[in-house]
């Protein structure tokens, strides 16, 4: 094992599948010469040349447009985007066409493509280049959705998206890309399945089920928790759609009370469904309502001390445990 | 002008009759003000307005009844016209009962979305969405788990007392009720549940224990205070609550055993000469016989659970084995399926595993009746508690030689008394006594628990 950035982590994945596959080509703005606006593509132009490292134009349509259409034609596809803020601008043909040819032409075309982009705010990019909208994709049929939280997970489900035969839409954070972890090394071949979550730590009062960056902070949480006597699990999705659901239910089945962390907004999202699905299985295993830690109901503020009050906390998550763990396990664990 | 109608306040009400009016012609009514006490076929209830306004007419007299959706009274605007016939139809609203217990009963909750809350933003028109009100009053919060965990103990949620928010009584409470400790002061992490020993039989045949209340001063010297074991916890614990929830009666039938010997003598001297030799005991056989009494009269095998009889499907028959520290309640699973061989092979395995206190938790739980024997104490019959959730238990007593009328002779057949108890809340008498008549005739006629 080494600890390596996940950014360096995805940039192996990446070279690692190259090299195996010559179907697979990168594309998108600023990934050849400049190597990424987050670095993560940095000397692939240079090992792969200009064939299989691809700059586009500022022009999301014409990315996700290529990356269909190469797809289609029988290469493996690696689409970055450099927000998933942009992807709106490519949202139908991610919606209408790369989640639906598979079924409407008989499962006849199939379109192996990934798209990696990073969501999240944190990092002063205000308003519109701060957001999450894993949940509006999530909602669509015909789409995966990923958002690992560490460097092993990161490459390793780098490396199960892109040998996947469905578009895959790979989302990271902009506060992640320089968080270390423990990757084995070069030469060990491993991968990480695009539908099971897991879990990140153990305990038996109460589930936080997370993912992305929140995984982390939910982590830091759970040790200042274990002070006052609460263990909580941490459970790290892994993959929105399809959900771990089995997972979360377990879980749920054996600490009776959950809180959702997540970065994005409350209302209609990721988080909700969650909840609606917990309830709709488990609601007999439930001894409080599902608590719900989420970014503020409003634009990302610019300013510093602003934008750090609209996202989620650790004291936050500390407190939406406390607000549904028994009295008395506070109390055994202040003595 | 609306139409206030006779409510319906229970699923088999017809009709009401209108005990005592509240509200004069000409006083103003609200929302869920009581317009009229009401006489079911089973209470008295006040019928609450659903209806706001003035009581213009009064359609049915005090003491008269009226059938359930029959127009009762009249509320509109002081000056409205008064329909010529007294009725008004389409728009007809009911009154409202009061929720029963255990109803659901609606919540402000739908206020969350209405535009009344403070409004964010600069602008005035802000998308926020307002944080959602809740109604607290006059309901019982309890969390899933921990009316699921209630319900499975039957406890009365009720008698509960809720450290959750608002009161909300949490598992953390049915636990550290189960334990025995719902001091707030107890111990950090409660163990699940006490060990679910089943309770005995015996326990109605053995004098009360010493009144606990010994004074402090003569313990040591005429008393010696032992603490209870799990064990004995648990069982006191689970018969009070039988006697206390379960309304028991009792029927006992006289069985001729004369052929059931002679077919177990039969049976065991097959089963000796087989390769792995087995005893079947006259209670194998009883046990056999309850199954398929049960399999036959399915109505005997359900629990009570407040609302609902829970209909068993499979038959489980536990047999209280008594052990110097207490006793328990293995339990055969599927008797009515196993021939008798194989019953009596499981119930030898359960006792000594019983005995060595090996037994697992799915060994001694999910029984649906139990079979109590003290025959062999020589006890000629007894009534023992119900081991609650299920809704009867067997108390068998001993085979003894009787003198008995054949055919205007007296001759001398075996005997045995058995006694039914019944919880009364899902079973009445005729039920009872047709059960124990099923059981006498497939152990007098005992060919039938083979074939």
């Amino acid at each position: 094992m080494r600890t390596i950035t996940y950014r360096d982590a995805l940039r192996e994945a990446i070279r690692e599948e190259m090299r195996s596959d010559e179907r697979v080509y990168i594309l998108g703005e600023d990934i050849a010469g400049y190597g990424g606006t987050y670095a993560v593509t940095k000397g692939l132009f240079e090992e792969f040349g200009e064939k299989r490292v691809k700059d586009t134009p500022l022009a999301e349509e014409i990315i996700i447009g290529t990356a269909i259409g190469s797809a289609l034609g029988g290469l493996r596809p690696i689409a970055e985007l450099m927000t998933m803020n942009f992807s709106l601008l490519a949202s139908d043909l991610l919606v209408n066409s790369a989640a639906k040819f598979r079924y409407m032409f008989g499962g006849q075309p199939r379109i192996p493509m990934v798209v990696r982009m990073p969501a999240g705010g944190g990092a002063q990019r205000g308003a519109q280049h701060s957001q999450f909208f894993e949940s509006w994709y999530a909602h669509i049929p015909g789409l995966k959705l990923v958002m690992p939280a560490t460097p092993y997970d990161a490459k390793g489900m780098l490396k199960a998206a892109i040998r996947d035969d469905d578009p895959v839409l790979f989302i990271e954070h902009e506060l992640l890309y320089s968080v270390k972890g423990e990757v084995p090394d070069e030469d060990v071949e491993y991968t990480v399945p695009l539908d099971r979550g897991e879990i990140k730590r153990e305990g038996r009062d109460v589930t936080l089920v997370t993912f992305s960056r929140m995984v982390h902070i939910c982590q830091q949480a759970a040790e200042e928790l274990a002070k006052d006597g609460v263990e909580a699990e941490v459970l790290d999705l892994r993959s929105i759609r399809p959900i771990d659901l089995d997972l979360v239910l377990d879980s749920v089945r054996k600490t009776n009370r959950v809180v959702i962390a997540e970065e994005g907004w409350k209302y209609y999202g990721t988080g909700q469904g969650i909840a609606a699905l917990i309830y709709e299985h488990a609601f007999d295993y439930l001894d409080a309502p599902v608590g719900h830690v989420t970014g503020k109901d409003v634009p990302m503020p610019y300013a510093k001390s602003l934008e750090k009050a609209a996202l989620p906390s650790y004291a936050d998550v500390i407190a939406a445990v406390k607000a549904i763990v028994p009295a008395r396990t506070l109390a055994a664990g202040a003595r | 002008m609306q139409t206030v109608v006779m409510p319906k306040m229970g699923d088999t009400m017809e009709e009401g009759k209108i005990l005592a009016w509240r509200k004069k012609v000409g006083d103003p009514v609200a929302r869920g003000d009581s317009l009229a006490e009401i006489e079911t076929d089973k209470v008295n209830i006040e019928a609450e307005s659903f209806a706001e306004g003035v009581l213009r007419k009064i359609l049915v007299p005090e003491g008269e009844s009226a059938a359930v959706g029959a127009p009762i009274a009249l509320v509109g605007a002081p000056d409205e016209a008064l329909p010529d016939d007294g009725t008004v139809s389409p728009s007809a609203q009911p009154a409202q009962a009061p929720a029963q217990p255990g109803e659901p009963v609606p919540t402000a909750v739908g206020a969350a979305y209405q535009p009344a809350q403070e409004r964010a933003g600069a602008n005035g028109a802000s998308s926020a969405i307002p944080a959602p009100t809740t109604e607290t009053a006059g309901r019982l919060f309890i969390s899933p788990i921990a009316r699921r965990i209630a319900q499975e103990h039957h406890l009365d949620i009720a008698r509960i007392s809720g450290t959750g928010p608002s009161g909300r009584i949490i598992k953390d409470d049915v636990e550290a009720l189960l334990a025995g400790q719902q001091a707030p002061t107890v111990a950090p992490t409660i163990p699940p549940i006490a060990p679910p020993v089943a309770p005995t039989p015996t326990q109605p045949t053995v004098p009360a224990a010493p009144a606990p209340a010994t004074p402090a001063a003569a313990e040591g010297e005429e008393v010696e205070a032992v603490p209870l074991s799990a064990m004995r916890k648990t069982i006191a614990r689970r018969l009070q609550q039988s006697m206390q929830t379960a309304p028991h009666f009792y029927l006992t039938i006289s069985i001729d055993t004369t052929k059931l010997a002679e077919l177990r003598a039969t049976i065991n001297e097959y089963a000796e000469a087989l390769p792995e030799p087995v005893k079947v005991s006259m209670n194998d056989l009883i046990v056999k016989g309850v199954a398929l009494a049960l399999a036959r009269m399915p109505q005997v095998n359900v629990s009570f659970d407040g609302e609902r009889l829970l209909f068993k499907k499979r038959i489980n028959v536990g047999i209280a084995v008594a052990l110097e520290q207490g006793l328990i309640v293995p339990v055969i699973r599927d008797a009515d399926r196993r021939g008798a061989l194989d019953l009596a092979r499981e119930s030898r395995r359960l006792v000594e595993a019983a005995r060595g206190g090996t037994l697992k938790p799915e060994e001694f739980q999910g029984g649906t009746f139990t079979v109590s024997n003290l025959g062999m104490f020589e006890i000629e019959s007894f009534t023992a508690v119900i081991n609650s959730p299920e809704s009867a238990i067997l108390a068998v007593g001993a085979i003894q030689p009787t003198p008995v009328v054949v055919e205007g002779q007296v001759v001398v057949r075996d005997r045995m008394k058995v006694t039914l108890s019944v919880d009364h809340r899902a079973l009445d008498g005729a039920t009872g006594a047709r059960f124990l008549q099923e059981l006498k005739r497939l152990l007098e006629s005992p060919m039938g628990l083979l074939v």
